[in-house]
């Protein structure tokens, strides 16, 4: 929209209809420090994770010298990083998690966002400041009973458990409800949509099920993947949850495999090893951002739109 | 009603508008029931158990509130608070005042901007384990950090090893993870009117007083927003204090610095080792504590929120 005009507005501060030779020159110079600034910014912020794949490469005696470039490339660290623990088994786990929450979390909020934005029923209100409500709370006041809940439902063996607890369930299952935060930003989105839009297909016939899943899902693109890739980059990286619901190793998802990884060889961490296999463990996630990061940018300021 | 509509077109027993308030209810399902079963009904749970002795391989005991008797009496709860509010107080201030002055910066729209907006915020799409490891690295006494410092001639402290600099640590390596904060603001800066800036430029207002007297007022609900769940999110750490105290995060790191609220809470909750563990009763007490302060401190922020922050009236939303 008039997005970038007003950035321009916010921008020059000296923007006038005349402004004078020298006051002209304090401008130029403040953009051009600003900007040097925002440079050395860039480079601070990157710097990170240059440092983790240099460690990651290092030998064991490079491991104190503080140089870039290891004096020699040590690849053999990726496999001796991945020859400890059950890796293979840790990723299938983690993939099986992330998708089935991703895939939960996408039906039941674009289901829901649809019912706040699109249909008048008796209550809506009320129940969308619930939603608005739950996004505040702190998650730390349901952590026990949730545990108590799902140590109670039965899970017939499933994963070889009677109960939820140390199965995939209680870290999938709840995803298909929806997140409140997701469903109020699908929602805000969804209701940018012209109504009329939804009154052509009725008029031919459409339910409100078809009209969801063939017009409004895919008008809500840009929403619908910032969703999924925040779920994504959510469950993937989930350290609490898989922590207190996962116990058998042969469960564990990726980041509780490394977190066990750390202790695994006993006494000090060796460095090069923790971060190569921390690269491959985050590698997906940098992916997906640099391919979507214009979805994750906008998801944000989207979210973002949450005030007042 | 119905026979009217029946009238109309005879294969429907309900009206258009029962039929759309039904669909909504149906399609709004899934969150009424996650919110009942995994929510409300957990939270009355939990409200009871904190007033039993509850282990939960045996049912709960009623003990009244010997729970929250002991909490008050307890001296990890007291450490635990401190390390907590330590990390609301002077964290949220930093964050906030960094994160404005940068996408102040960004607002100018400066040649790549896009680049400079993707690079902050990468970091934000890391969390768990590997950020924290590599921040544990970054971090060591000897590491990169400190090397940095000393080529400005200045001598690096222990960080996440000596108990006094273990909270700072967190605080610098928080920093990392500004970007959300910065795109947030920066988005909220291009919502403002440019009427008002053209109306400003007119009466002779500079680049300072433009910042001063129009974007942050205009700014001030997205602040005030920022400023409030960030509270709610400080009061809530846990993963980074749980892995970076590592074999000690029993006790809570060096010398029981890094001993946060959550922490203390999983120790009594989840705890493996010695008698600590499984006391559902005590940790579900402790949890309704932090909600009432959360509670508290959330509310006496709207209520301080009336004297800064500025709505406009007119356009709502």
């Amino acid at each position: 929209m008039a997005r970038t005009d007003t950035m321009t507005q916010v921008a020059r501060p000296g923007t006038g209809i005349k402004t004078s030779g020298p006051q002209r020159f304090i401008d130029i110079a403040g953009h051009v420090l600003a900007w040097l600034f925002l440079v050395g910014l860039a480079i601070l912020w990157l710097v990170p994770f240059v440092w983790m794949a240099s460690t990651a490469l290092k030998a064991p005696q490079d491991l104190a010298n503080p140089s870039w470039i290891p004096t020699r490339f040590a690849w053999e660290n990726f496999s001796f990083a991945f020859s400890v623990g059950m890796w293979g088994q840790w990723t299938t786990n983690t993939v099986i998690i992330t998708l089935v929450s991703v895939v939960g979390t996408v039906l039941s909020s674009t289901l829901v966002a649809y019912a706040f934005a699109r249909l008048r029923w008796p209550g809506r209100e009320l129940v969308f400041n619930l939603v608005l409500a739950t996004m505040m709370l702190p998650g730390v006041v349901t952590l026990i009973p949730r545990f108590v809940l799902f140590a109670q439902l039965p899970a017939f063996g499933f994963q070889g458990s009677r109960n939820w607890v140390n199965t995939f369930l209680p870290l999938t299952v709840p995803a298909f409800t929806g997140s409140s935060f997701f469903i109020f930003l699908l929602r805000q989105f969804m209701r940018t949509i012209p109504m009329e839009l939804s009154e052509a297909a009725k008029i031919d016939g459409a339910s409100e099920f078809r009209i969801w899943w063939n017009i409004i899902v895919p008008l809500s693109k840009p929403a619908v993947a910032a969703v999924a890739i925040f779920t994504f980059q959510g469950a993937w990286q989930d350290f609490v949850g898989p922590l207190i619901y996962l116990q058998s190793e042969r469960l564990y998802t990726l980041q509780i495999g490394l977190r066990q990884f750390e202790h695994a060889a006993g006494g000090a961490p060796a460095w090069n090893w923790l971060m190569a296999a921390s690269l491959v463990v985050i590698l997906p996630v940098l992916v997906i951002f640099v391919l979507f990061q214009n979805y994750f940018i906008e998801g944000i300021q989207l979210g973002g739109s949450l005030k007042g | 009603m119905a026979t009217l509509s029946a009238a109309r077109r005879p294969r429907r027993a309900l009206t258009p508008a029962r039929k759309e308030a039904l669909t909504g209810w149906l399609f709004a399902m899934p969150w009424i029931i996650g919110f009942l079963l995994f929510t409300a009904g957990p939270m009355f749970f939990s409200l009871y158990a904190s007033f039993t002795r509850y282990s939960i391989t045996t049912p709960p005991e009623w003990i009244g509130t010997r729970n929250f008797a002991q909490i008050f009496r307890d001296p990890f709860f007291y450490t635990a608070l401190y390390n907590t509010f330590w990390m609301v107080i002077v964290k949220i201030p930093i964050v906030t005042v960094t994160a404005i002055s940068i996408a102040l910066l960004l607002a100018l729209d400066l040649p790549g901007g896009r680049f400079f907006r993707t690079i902050i915020y990468m970091p934000n799409v890391l969390s768990g384990v590997a950020a924290v490891f590599l921040w544990q690295w970054i971090l060591r006494p000897n590491g990169l950090f400190n090397t940095g410092l000393a080529l400005f001639g200045i001598q690096g402290p222990g960080w996440f090893v000596d108990p006094l600099w273990t909270k700072p640590g967190l605080v610098v390596m928080g920093m990392w993870w500004i970007g959300g904060d910065i795109l947030i603001y920066l988005a909220g800066m291009k919502g403002i009117s440019r009427d008002l800036y053209e109306a400003a430029t007119i009466d002779g207002a500079g680049g300072w007083a433009k910042t001063w007297f129009i974007t942050l007022p205009m700014l001030s609900p997205t602040i005030f927003f920022q400023i409030v769940t960030g509270i709610i999110g400080t009061f809530q750490i846990f993963t980074t204090a749980y892995i970076l105290s590592g074999t000690e995060s029993a006790t809570g790191g060096p010398r029981q610095s890094l001993l946060f609220y959550v922490l203390y809470l999983y120790n009594r909750a989840f705890g493996r080792s010695g008698p600590a563990g499984f006391q559902m009763g005590y940790a579900s007490a402790m949890a309704w504590i932090l909600f009432a302060i959360i509670l508290v401190v959330t509310l006496a922020q709207l209520w301080l929120s009336r004297r800064w922050v500025y709505y406009e009236t007119e356009e709502a939303r």
